[in-house]
């Protein structure tokens, strides 16, 4: 098992920099998502800390010992493709084993342990079989064998369930948050899709454009954002963003409500609020809310999405638990709920909520 | 084309007549070659244009195998057009590999250059050839043959292994290294193996060109014992211009390895053409 | 707790290793890909491209091994001599329509087969086998094929041709020099239409099919999906083609070599068959080489025309 030091790392090919000053310090044992849209240069640094690709600058530690120059078959590290990469001339057994092979282990033990991690997987049976006669998620398995067959110091894996059906994704999702417990190992993992960030992480990476945004806990990103960026890429539905002028003591938006927010410090910087589609209440049309008529509504049985249109304000969308009887074209009253609220300055940073929080 | 279109009569008639014509355009100089060679020397003339030969017989391959030196020409081109498919092959896949896996300084300019030596007229070094292999004491030597061959031959091979390399996934190799292995044992252990239906078509298509190649040979050879097929056979032609039916019987026989090698490489052809896109 | 062991001793070599790992990487990123190319490089540098610099310098001078001791430089009086000579016009002219007429016509005939190829009918993986089998026929042997195909003794086109009224008695018409250049050509045609074949099949084969259907269901003819289809999407692939096929049969020399040796009267000789005569003939090789340094600046020409041609006609 490992700790993971990433110090200052930068990657550029030619004059193009894909990767600036990333420091990253991952605990032994932890689970580190790498998340952000496609182009962030989150494959690469995975890539990078596999020894597939070099490290322009900086330096890359694994237990305090340098390894930027280190090649990949003396990292001790194993990885999990996107295309699984299994070995299309070999059978499931010798898959799982060709680790084991090339380290000239004794044979018996390839067998012990090909069948036990056969056992864990649930491949028993298909040991026999090659790649090609197996299914997305039997495939998805065997890539998954052939890591932890081995035993290594950390396990990467780069957008593993991509390739997999929705159903099979919670499934396999599940799978790796298992294998982690069970074996309580270093795990750096790569992927766009910010649910699996959220549900297997402990702590989520968020790049953008070749710079790490924020680093913290999945339930940190949501409740605190660093910026516009991340606020607008974890959750879902996306948070909405308006644009707002600031005031005393709140800010004031376009069609002229004032807002107040008296847990922010100071909002004089503000340019944009942004509020999750949760965070905002469905009131009485008359009431003292903001008007609003609905455009398309969702159903989804556990909630229902509402795209408003708010005047003087333009599209908001609203989650609200439960199933309640909107339609197209009836007028609502929404209510933002003030505590849940952030706002933005005009470089896109989140204005800090509260003195506790700024320290 | 949508096959309702097809259904009409003239157009399903005009189809049937267009196979028939590829079919006997292609084959009708073939089939002549055979009958001829089978037909007996002293009914060549009353035959004439007959399609069908009114005796039949193999005396004239018994002739061509045992009374002259065939068999020693073809033994040379089959040392010829091994060895050179063999060594172009090697380089060649050494060279894809390169271009289909690194990216490295002067990779365009060496591309380019390949794809030039495809194009300049090959006899235009054909003088300064023979002085080099003249001055080396290598005239009629196969082994001059097979380093010219050798050579000719890489550019378009390469093109073609770089093709192969280039469907084999980049994951696997990667794979292999996070398995353990050095670059040398991820493509020896894992992309050799996969590319083998590739080595095959390759060395086809080297052993088909280096059998059929006849002005280098003419050249470089002018000894009887070391004369390859295609020089052997028009040196007999030249001489024994009289002899149909035993010219004829050696032509099939130089028939016969191309036609085994094109069995073995068909599925490739789409391949191997579009990937050197100038080799015929 | 062997696994152990082994992990152990895997970190071991990794310190030792530092210094020499530095190196492994620029091994592998720098030195490696020419540690595999360097084989080819060397061979196609010593066979082809050193040989095609001295090939050049041949032309500008006197190398003719039957008069040995009249070797040396002269410049540029070899071109002179070929201003001056008449077989080299002839050779150019008859350059022109060998390749003008073989292209044309295996380009025809190499579409025509592969919109055949690229319906449904019975024993098709069959037939293709068999129309694509010419390509495999050795070149001299395709060559001495068609020249007994035309010999009015044991070949039966002379007969045919008087029986189509073509010809007005059965003589072989690789010895007449106003019809010898067809010899070849036929040849060429039936030995070359398998590769146009491939190369237009592979193209045809990578339009996607719902384009066809869409083209259907908007009512088009079979002709307009031709022309307005298949046409445009073939355009790239035909240019390309015909312009690499065009150098290569420019250079061809085999096929009129051995039917015809370039005769009678150099009807038949071209440009490449003049410089293989030139040097195995008369064993004049500064000549032969100033002839090949011409075709080679006509091909460049060639080449830069029509790469100016393309880029003015792709619309980017």
């Amino acid at each position: 098992m490992a700790r993971i030091e990433l110090k200052n790392i930068a990657k550029s090919y030619g004059t193009v920099e894909v990767l600036r000053n990333i420091d990253l310090d991952i605990q032994d044992g932890e689970f580190v998502v790498l998340v952000g849209p496609s182009g962030c240069g989150k494959s690469t640094l995975l890539r990078m800390i596999a020894g597939l690709e070099p490290i322009t600058s900086g330096a890359f530690e694994i237990d305090g010992k340098r390894m930027n120059d280190v090649r990949p078959r003396d990292r001790d590290i194993a990885m999990v493709f996107q295309s699984y990469a299994l070995y299309p001339h070999m059978d499931v057994a010798r898959n799982m084993g060709f680790s084991m092979e090339i380290r000239r282990d004794a044979a018996e033990m390839r067998k012990s342990r090909v069948a036990e991690a056969g056992k864990t997987l649930g491949l028993s049976k298909l040991l026999r079989r090659l790649p090609k006669e197996l299914s997305g998620g039997q495939r998805q398995r065997v890539a998954m064998g052939r890591a932890i067959i081995r035993d290594p110091r950390a396990f990467l894996f780069d957008e593993p369930l991509s390739n997999l059906d929705a159903a099979l994704r919670v499934e396999m999702r599940l799978e790796i948050a298992r294998l982690h417990q069970k074996l309580k190992a270093t795990m750096i993992y790569v992927t766009h899709d910010q649910v699996e960030a959220l549900t297997l992480a402990d702590r989520i990476v968020v790049l953008d454009s070749g710079d790490i945004q924020q680093v913290g806990s999945p339930l940190d990103l949501y409740e605190r954002p660093a910026n516009k960026f991340v606020a607008q890429f974890i959750g879902s539905p996306t948070m909405n963003v308006v644009p707002v002028s600031a005031a005393s003591g709140g800010v004031i938006l376009a069609d002229g409500t004032f807002l107040a927010l008296p847990h922010l410090d100071d909002t004089g910087l503000a340019v944009e609020l942004g509020i999750r589609p949760e965070h905002i209440d469905v009131v009485d049309p008359d009431a003292d809310a903001l008007a609003a008529v609905a455009d398309v509504v969702e159903h989804l049985g556990s909630d229902t999405n509402i795209y408003a249109l708010v005047e003087g304000l333009g599209p908001i969308m609203v989650r609200v638990h439960g199933n309640i009887p909107a339609k197209p074209g009836d007028r609502l009253g929404l209510r933002i709920q003030a505590p849940n609220a952030h706002v933005f300055s005009a470089d896109g940073r989140t204005l800090q909520r509260d003195m506790t929080g700024a320290a | 084309m949508g096959f309702s279109q097809l259904k009409r009569p003239a157009l399903v008639v005009g189809k049937y007549a267009a196979i028939v014509f590829y079919l006997v355009f292609a084959l009708f100089p073939l089939y002549w070659l055979v009958k001829i060679a089978v037909t007996p020397d002293r009914l060549i003339y009353t035959d004439g244009t007959r399609l069908w030969p009114s005796e039949f017989t193999l005396s004239n391959f018994v002739a061509v195998l045992f009374q002259t030196d065939f068999l020693s020409y073809f033994s040379n081109s089959l040392i010829v057009s091994l060895g050179t498919a063999a060594l172009t092959t090697l380089f060649a896949a050494g060279a894809g590999y390169a271009f289909s896996r690194f990216d490295f300084g002067g990779k365009k300019l060496i591309i380019a250059i390949m794809l030039i030596t495809q194009m300049f007229p090959l006899l235009m070094i054909i003088a300064p050839i023979y002085k080099i292999i003249a001055g080396l004491g290598l005239l009629n030597s196969l082994t001059s043959l097979i380093i010219v061959y050798t050579a000719f031959n890489i550019p378009f091979a390469t093109f073609l292994m770089q093709s192969f390399f280039d469907g084999i996934p980049k994951d696997l190799e990667e794979a292999a290294m996070m398995d353990g292995c050095s670059r040398f044992e991820a493509l020896r252990k894992v992309i050799l193996p996969l590319t083998l239906p590739g080595l095959g078509a390759t060395l086809g298509f080297v052993f088909t060109a280096a059998w059929s190649e006849l002005l280098f040979a003419l050249m470089l050879i002018s000894k009887n014992d070391t004369m390859t097929f295609p020089v052997g056979l028009l040196t007999f032609v030249s001489k024994f211009s009289v002899d149909w039916g035993q010219m004829m019987a050696a032509g099939v026989l130089a028939l016969i390895p191309s036609c085994l090698f094109f069995i073995f490489i068909q599925r490739y052809l789409v391949q191997g053409l579009t990937s050197g896109a100038v080799k015929g | 707790m062997e696994s152990r062991a082994v992990i152990t001793r895997k970190q071991n070599t990794v310190e030792r290793g530092e210094t020499r790992a530095r190196r492994s990487l620029y091994w592998q990123y720098v030195v490696e890909p020419f540690v595999y190319l360097s084989p080819s490089i060397i061979l196609i540098g010593a066979v082809m491209l050193m040989p095609l610099i001295i090939g050049i310098s041949y032309s500008f001078q006197s190398i003719e091994l039957l008069r040995p001791f009249n070797t040396g430089w002269i410049g540029f009086e070899n071109y002179a001599k070929l201003w001056a000579d008449r077989k080299f016009w002839i050779a150019l002219e008859n350059t022109f329509w060998w390749t003008f007429w073989s292209i044309t016509l295996q380009f025809f005939l190499g579409l025509g087969l592969a919109m055949l190829l690229n319906t449904h009918f019975f024993g098709k993986k069959l037939f293709q086998a068999l129309v694509f089998l010419p390509w495999a026929v050795p070149t001299f042997l395709s060559a001495l094929t068609w020249a007994w195909l035309f010999n009015p003794v044991i070949g039966p086109l002379p007969h045919w041709l008087t029986a189509l009224g073509i010809l007005s008695e059965p003589y072989n018409i690789l010895g007449d020099p106003d019809l010898a250049l067809w010899g070849p050509i036929a040849a060429n045609v039936w030995f070359g239409v398998p590769f146009f074949a491939i190369t237009l099949l592979a193209a045809l084969q990578s339009i996607p099919g719902d384009m066809y259907e869409a083209a259907e269901i908007d009512g088009a003819s079979a002709w307009q999906t031709f022309t307005k289809i298949t046409l445009p999407f073939l355009a790239p692939m035909i240019a390309i083609t015909v312009m690499l096929r065009t150098i290569w049969i420019a250079n061809f020399a085999d096929l009129i070599y051995v039917m015809t040796g370039g005769g009678p009267a150099n009807s038949t000789q071209i440009i490449s068959s003049y410089i293989f005569t030139t040097a195995f003939r008369r064993l004049d090789f500064g000549y032969a080489s100033a002839i090949a340094v011409v075709l080679l600046i006509l091909l460049m020409i060639y080449a830069v025309i029509l790469l100016v041609i393309r880029k003015k006609l792709v619309k980017v």
